[in-house]
């Protein structure tokens, strides 16, 4: 599955143009971004939640040639799903929809 | 964040949109990933990052209350890996 799959199912449900079908899909996407970047966790519930870790310096070894190398310390965005979709990808069924 | 503030985003981002409709984009955004994991289907979003299915393997572990050994059998779980402008980003490089 894809982005332009998801613009698709936005279209069918919503029935407005591809255009802004896509929008709404890329608007929603940059808002977890941003979010992210700004060092503010995502939690959506019944699906999982999105958050910035720092991770320190460490030493590390290029795998190829075994050189000892210095990994530099940096941020990593972690995702940590809910028990929901933990289940759904367990049990190999789809969820029933959320009800807004 | 939450689900809700993605609605309001979402809202104020596109015109002629009513909240109603602007739950359903969000709620079936989150639905359709959901489903194709469920499905054992790859999830890939460009410049976002991309979902999978990792197979854990069974093992023996314990009951951290009781000490207890317990058979922990193998398992189906969700990953996420973040896309390239997304790791960037939250490292202050732009994209």
């Amino acid at each position: 599955m894809t982005k332009a799959d998801l613009v698709e199912l936005v279209y069918e449900r919503i029935g407005f143009s591809k255009k802004e079908a896509a929008l709404a899909v890329e608007t929603v996407l940059e808002s977890i971004r941003t979010s992210l970047i700004e060092g503010e966790m995502v939690k959506i519930v019944g699906f999982g939640n999105f958050v910035v870790r720092h991770k320190e310096a460490r030493k590390g070894r290029n795998p190829k040639t075994g050189e000892e190398v210095m990994i530099t310390p940096r941020e990593v965005v972690t995702f940590k799903p809910s028990q929901v979709l933990k289940n759904a990808v367990q049990d190999g069924a789809a969820g029933p929809d959320v009800e807004a | 964040m939450t689900r809700i503030d993605l609605v309001t985003i979402t809202q104020e981002a596109i015109e002629g949109l009513n909240r109603r409709q602007c739950e359903v984009i969000v709620n079936s955004i989150f639905d359709a990933i959901r489903d194709a994991l469920a499905a054992g289907e790859k999830v890939e979003l460009r410049g976002f990052g991309s979902f999978k299915v990792r197979q854990r393997r069974s093992r023996d572990g314990r009951n951290p209350k009781t000490g207890e050994p317990v058979h922990v059998p193998p398992k189906t779980v969700p990953y996420f890996k973040p896309g390239k402008e997304l790791r960037e980003r939250v490292n202050g490089k732009t994209a």
